[in-house]
């Protein structure tokens, strides 16, 4: 395998030029004021957007969840299908991630509006039009409809390994549906339950498309705070760098307390 | 001995999948205490005949008792009945200690009784010492063991076994054959086991079901089931066989290859066709020129025990065992003796 290594020195110059350069680089920026001097303001800056972080990890953490209650019971019901059956759902599953992100978020625009399909709808049968777009709630919708499929596929990876007579092990051991599912099939799919919490998390705290589009003016999340100091009237990239910084490690220490439940340190029950 | 009660009763059981029938009218009787074995060759319904039992499948018709109650509608975890599973299907998340622990922390048993009968569990399949390992360090053997404790820990009435001992190699086969028979007898529990070996069956069993095809073919002791199979396939898959189509002109007299010899049955009707069995350990090689049979020594196999020897007979290939072999090419005479002979009634190809 040795000298199979040189087929890596691609990727190594890839990580060396995209990666750390510019990681060093937004560092540098967080630490440094216009003139190149050094100094803590930015960082000490971004402090004054704490509003703006937490809602950001709030709603992040919801579509999480809300990912992983949807995704949860899909998975496994996919995991047991017959081989041919999986194939087909699968690609249901994953059919809107082949169009494009932005096309997919505004759909919902359409759908949600005041004046948009299901407000027109429910006049229809009488109601009054009820306000959806520009909430927290319609951001926490278009973060879970554009993320899902990264919560079910890492879980169904897992899950599809799962032996069925496991399962049927623990059925004649006295298990019934719940004492299945939390001793035998949670432990088991843990692997997946963290990274498909992962995969959601991350791009949801920092998404900015999707907040911007559903959640009007009134629901700034970190992203658009970052955009506007690099493309915005606000242009400042110095504090842009620091904000970046800041939810960097944020997301660092979340991951940390989440591989504090990776199966492979810990006995568990 | 076992006491004579039915624990198990299985009245009329028919199983469909697709449309095609796997268990076709299966009734059978399991006594309490019994080592059961369920033998056949893939595909014939045994395992299926055993997850009825297990409650992994409900049967299109038909009933399942046990302790003559209707269980057809029980879910496994309710059944007085636990399973080894062919592959062990031990918890990957759980050490040894838990694995055998499993069913009685769902079944909340106190802590104290918990650590007593995992405990027992240990010496009994020679685990101690092995309580903190994960299953995945384990040998094919030591998994075996794990399986079997995991099971019995929950003291069921009945250890259902399927193909147990299949991926083990052949000398730890013997060992773990002999240990199962020993903690069924030590238990004194009911064992329902599945195998495809004839050999395992023989060796370990109280009683043998020889199933084809959905059909049990003979219920009976392995001596029984071995010395008077009821058919050509039984004998065939019970050891070698040399099979033959024969008639009986009278009670006592079959004839088969253009000659007539005496044998020890009696109750056919006059020239019916029948199948004609012979084990090839019952042949004996005599002087070809004072011989009813003769042949062409074709090859010569050592066998460790024996040698194997196929006999060109002109109507039939015999095969023959034999600690003396006989050499290639040469002419040889073949004898055996009436009681020797097995006749059988010839079996509709059914489907």
């Amino acid at each position: 395998m040795k000298k199979l290594r040189f087929l890596a020195t691609p990727y190594l110059v890839w990580m060396v030029v995209f990666i750390v350069v510019p990681l060093l680089m937004v560092a540098y920026f967080a630490f440094t004021d216009k003139n190149g001097q050094f100094t803590l303001e930015n960082v000490a800056n971004a402090g004054q957007y704490t509003n703006i972080f937490v809602r950001s990890i709030w709603l992040a953490i919801i579509a999480t969840i809300v990912c992983l209650i949807i995704a949860y019971p899909l998975a496994f019901m996919l995991s047991r299908m017959k081989k041919h059956h999986q194939g087909t759902m699968l690609m249901i599953v994953m059919l809107p991630m082949w169009m494009n992100f932005l096309l997919r978020t505004r759909a919902w625009v359409t759908l949600l509006g005041n004046t948009g399909v299901i407000n027109t709808l429910l006049g229809f049968i009488g109601l009054e039009p009820i306000k959806m777009l520009n909430t927290e709630g319609a951001v926490v919708l278009g973060m879970v409809y554009n993320y899902l499929p990264y919560m079910i596929l890492p879980l169904y990876s897992v899950m599809v390994k799962i032996d069925q007579s496991v399962l049927e092990a623990a059925d004649d051991l006295g298990c019934n549906y719940m004492t299945k599912l939390f001793r035998v099939i949670v432990p088991l799919s843990l692997p997946g339950i963290t990274s498909g919490i992962t995969m959601v998390f991350v791009p949801a705290i920092s998404t900015f498309i999707i907040s911007r589009m559903l959640g009007g003016g009134s629901n700034l999340l970190i992203g658009d705070l970052i955009e506007m100091q690099f493309l915005g009237n606000a242009y400042n990239p110095q504090l842009g760098a620091a904000i970046s910084l800041v939810l960097m490690v944020i997301i660092l220490l979340i991951m940390t307390i989440m591989n504090q439940f990776d199966p492979d340190d810990q006995v568990l029950m | 001995m076992p006491k004579m009660e039915n624990i198990i009763s299985l009245r009329n059981i028919v199983v469909e999948f697709d449309g095609e029938q796997i268990l076709k009218n299966i009734d059978l009787d399991i006594k309490d205490k019994e080592f059961v074995t369920f033998l056949g060759p893939s595909g014939c319904g045994k395992t299926t005949t055993l997850r009825i039992i297990g409650g992994f499948l409900t049967p299109n018709s038909g009933d399942v008792m046990l302790e003559g109650k209707r269980i057809n509608d029980l879910p496994p975890h309710k059944r007085d009945v636990n399973t080894v599973f062919q592959r062990y299907a031990l918890f990957p998340h759980l050490n040894v200690y838990e694995n055998i622990a499993f069913g009685l922390r769902i079944k909340k048993l106190p802590e104290k009784e918990i650590v007593k009968r995992v405990g027992e569990m240990l010496d009994l399949v020679n685990l101690r010492g092995y309580e903190k390992r994960t299953v995945q360090r384990l040998s094919g053997g030591q998994q075996q063991r794990v399986a079997i404790a995991r099971a019995l820990v929950n003291r069921p009435k009945i250890l259902l076994l399927d193909e147990p001992l299949g991926a083990l190699d052949l000398k730890l086969r013997k060992e773990m054959q002999i240990e199962l028979r020993k903690i069924q007898q030590a238990l004194e529990l009911t064992f329902v086991y599945v195998t495809h070996d004839q050999e395992e069956a023989l060796t370990m069993s109280d009683t043998v079901v020889v199933m084809n095809n959905g059909h049990i073919q003979q219920i009976g002791s392995p001596t029984d089931i071995y010395n008077e199979p009821v058919n050509a396939f039984v004998a065939d898959f019970i050891g070698e066989s040399n099979i033959l189509n024969g008639s009986m002109p009278r009670d006592c007299l079959v004839e088969f290859c253009g000659k007539q010899f005496e044998c020890v049955d009696k109750g056919f009707s006059p020239n019916e066709t029948i199948d004609v069995v012979i084990r090839p350990e019952d042949i004996k090689v005599i002087p070809a020129a004072s011989a009813k049979l003769t042949g062409i020594v074709e090859s010569v196999v050592f066998k460790g025990v024996h040698y194997e020897m196929i006999v060109d007979g002109v109507d039939h290939k015999w095969m023959i065992h034999s600690t003396k072999a006989e050499p290639v090419g040469s002419m040889i005479g073949m004898t055996f003796d009436p009681f020797d002979i097995h006749i059988m009634k010839k079996t509709k190809e059914e489907n």
